[in-house]
């Protein structure tokens, strides 16, 4: 293995490592606010990234009608609770951010599609669309269960994901897509070659994480959700609303998943099933990190991404088996650890 | 006297097992009323269900209106506001962000005078200020209660439901406790107050309630409750003050 070779390999794993750091930071947000294990998290990245590439050929993306369908759903779940609670005055709300909002996404798409706009345009409508998808997500799907067990949640999760998938089959198709890269360019950095996609996608990443970080530190929503992963009693006593913690936390989740899709989409090609893989990986790094800290899980994310590249040099076809053996000593420490926390807190 | 809590036939089950059993009392506006009673006899039940933490049958109504429906949130919109037994501290939060999120709800309807009443109340608590950027996971036992009284306050309570303010309490700490309750009183707050400390509260309270394995057993103005045999014998017993 030459110097070379290790530099290149190193290149690859911090990209992907960035984009699993990112899904790592959303699962864990959405993990801590909700208890919800975010399966679905993979589906963001592929409908984001399909939805671009379909718009680059020119194509409307089948996103605008399950945003138009979910948009719906949610709001006859919402009139329903408002009628049971005689809340009228809920309705002109509802049907503004369930109804009118996902119809004029779906109206700028048909009309930008045949007008091929700039990337940056179609990127911004493809996140128009996709995003909202997340808290539509929690609010259909999530919190009628809101109280439910981590496992009930882990099944409803299970379920969305399948759901979501078959949507993307038919949405999509099952042909590959990708998008156009961002810039073209290479840089020579010492020996190495890197692409302008890659410091594009290791930049996007850190620039978010410091918006989340800016986010949780000085924000007060930032601070609510951090409020409601700790002590989800103490915030229904501040008055803090579990149901936007919920949603809120679905919303950024939901636009990590749009993003890392967007972004990785030039240099991967992703299929309506790619999603998951990639979430999953994210999933191990926020394990690795404990499923408690951001910071580890970050780091935990980076060291999947770096192993998975070195292991697809020696052991290429087992690259997948070694990054998801790696959770099995971890999830044994955790448990044997975690045991002790809890005897801690019965005293 | 109009009622702030008006409660009626209030009972609360966990199970099958009934932990409150047709409790009704009142809390008239701007009085302070106690209830007192043995360990396990279903008082932290009652706030629990009052504040819609827990289901229950009956009738509660606040301010005029019935409880039934609203939401933990829709109740600390509305003034009532509760300071639980075990605290519920944002533990990897810092003092300050801790009071910052007492209002909450303030905070989103663009109430501007948030800062001047943090300023209020590390003038009640200077230790609290002290501590500001201490985490709150990290305060001793009688800090934390200062806090999660603190952080009550911040929500501008009309209705302040207290579970044991003084509970581990040093002595001092336990009067100074008493006289903020007091002090609370006197800008127009209305209180229900659950204490061990029977003595403490009787003196500072209005009105009283006895209760007993789920049921309120004993009622009267604090000066008769201070005065019946039968809390003598059991809740101020012997002249120790708990
Ligand atoms: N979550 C629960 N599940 C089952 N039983 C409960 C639960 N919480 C409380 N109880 C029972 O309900 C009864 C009343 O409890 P509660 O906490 O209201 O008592 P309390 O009057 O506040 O007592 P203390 O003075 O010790 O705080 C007790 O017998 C208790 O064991
Ligand atoms: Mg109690």
């Amino acid at each position: 293995m030459t110097p070379e070779i290790v530099a290149w390999l190193a290149q690859d794993g911090i990209t992907n490592g960035a984009i699993y750091a990112l899904l790592a930071l959303a699962l864990l947000l959405v993990f801590t606010v909700t208890r919800v294990i975010f399966v679905p998290q993979g589906e963001f990245i592929a409908y984001a990234a399909l939805s671009l590439a379909l718009m680059e050929s020119g194509r409307v993306p089948g996103t605008i009608y399950i945003l138009l369908a979910g948009g719906a759903l949610a709001a006859a779940m919402e009139v329903a609770s408002a009628v049971r609670q005689h809340a009228l005055a809920r309705l002109p709300r509802i049907l503004a951010l369930y109804v009118v909002l996902p119809a004029a996404v779906a109206g700028a798409v048909w009309w930008a599609v045949p007008r091929n706009l700039a990337q940056w345009a179609q990127v911004l409508l493809v996140l128009a669309m996709v995003v909202p998808l997340g808290p539509i997500m929690y609010r259909v799907a999530y919190q009628p269960l809101a109280s439910a067990s981590v496992l009930v949640l882990f099944i409803v999760s299970m379920a969305v994901h399948y759901v979501m998938m078959g949507l993307s089959l038919v949405f999509f198709g099952g042909e590959g897509l990708r998008s156009r890269p961002f810039s073209d360019g290479q840089f020579q950095l010492g020996v190495l070659n890197v692409s302008a996609q890659s410091l594009w996608v290791v930049a996007a990443s850190l620039v978010l994480i410091a918006a989340l970080w800016f986010l949780f530190e000085r924000s007060i929503y930032g601070k609510a959700l951090r409020a409601t992963a700790v002590n989800r009693v103490g915030a229904r006593l501040v008055g803090i609303p579990a149901n936007l913690m919920g949603q809120l936390s679905f919303l950024l989740a939901a636009f990590i998943g749009a993003v890392s899709g967007i972004l990785i989409s030039p240099i991967t090609t992703l299929y309506y099933d790619t999603g998951f893989i990639i979430g999953l990986k994210g999933f191990v790094g926020a394990i690795l990190g404990g499923m408690v800290s951001y910071p580890l899980a970050a780091l935990g994310a980076l060291t999947v991404g770096l192993l998975e590249s070195f292991a697809s040099f020696w052991a290429s076809a087992y690259k997948e088996s070694i990054v998801f053996t790696l959770i099995i000593p971890v999830l044994v420490w955790l448990s044997l650890r975690s045991r002790h926390v809890e005897e801690e807190e019965q005293e | 006297m109009s009622a702030t809590l008006e409660v009626r036939e209030l009972s609360v089950c966990y199970g099958k097992v009934e932990a409150l059993h047709r409790a009704s009392l009142r809390v008239p506006e701007g009085s302070i009323v106690t209830v007192i009673g043995p360990n396990g006899a279903g008082k932290t039940t009652m706030l629990g269900a009052l504040m819609g933490l827990l289901p229950y049958t009956g009738h509660a109504e606040y301010a005029g209106a019935d409880l039934a429906d609203a939401s933990v949130e829709a109740r600390v919109a509305r003034g009532l506001c509760l300071v639980p037994e075990r605290r519920e501290l944002f533990g990897e939060l810092t003092v300050e962000d801790n009071l910052l999120l007492g209002a909450f709800q303030r905070h989103t309807r663009g109430d501007r005078t948030v800062g001047a009443d943090t300023e209020a109340v590390y003038q009640r608590f200077p230790r609290l200020q002290e501590r500001r950027r201490q985490l709150a996971g990290t305060l001793s036992g009688g800090e934390r209660q200062m806090l999660a009284l603190g952080r009550a306050l911040m929500a501008k309570p009309r209705l302040l439901l207290l579970d044991e303010p003084s509970l581990g309490l040093a002595p001092r700490f336990v009067r100074e406790i008493f006289h903020i309750i007091a002090d609370l009183h006197q800008t127009g707050v209305s209180i229900l107050l659950v204490e061990q400390n029977a003595r403490a509260a009787l003196q500072v309270a209005d009105h009283g309630y006895v209760i007993e394995t789920g049921e309120i057993v004993l009622e009267g103005t604090a000066r008769e409750l201070a005065a019946n045999p039968r809390v003598v014998e059991s809740y101020l017993g012997g002249g120790a003050s708990a």
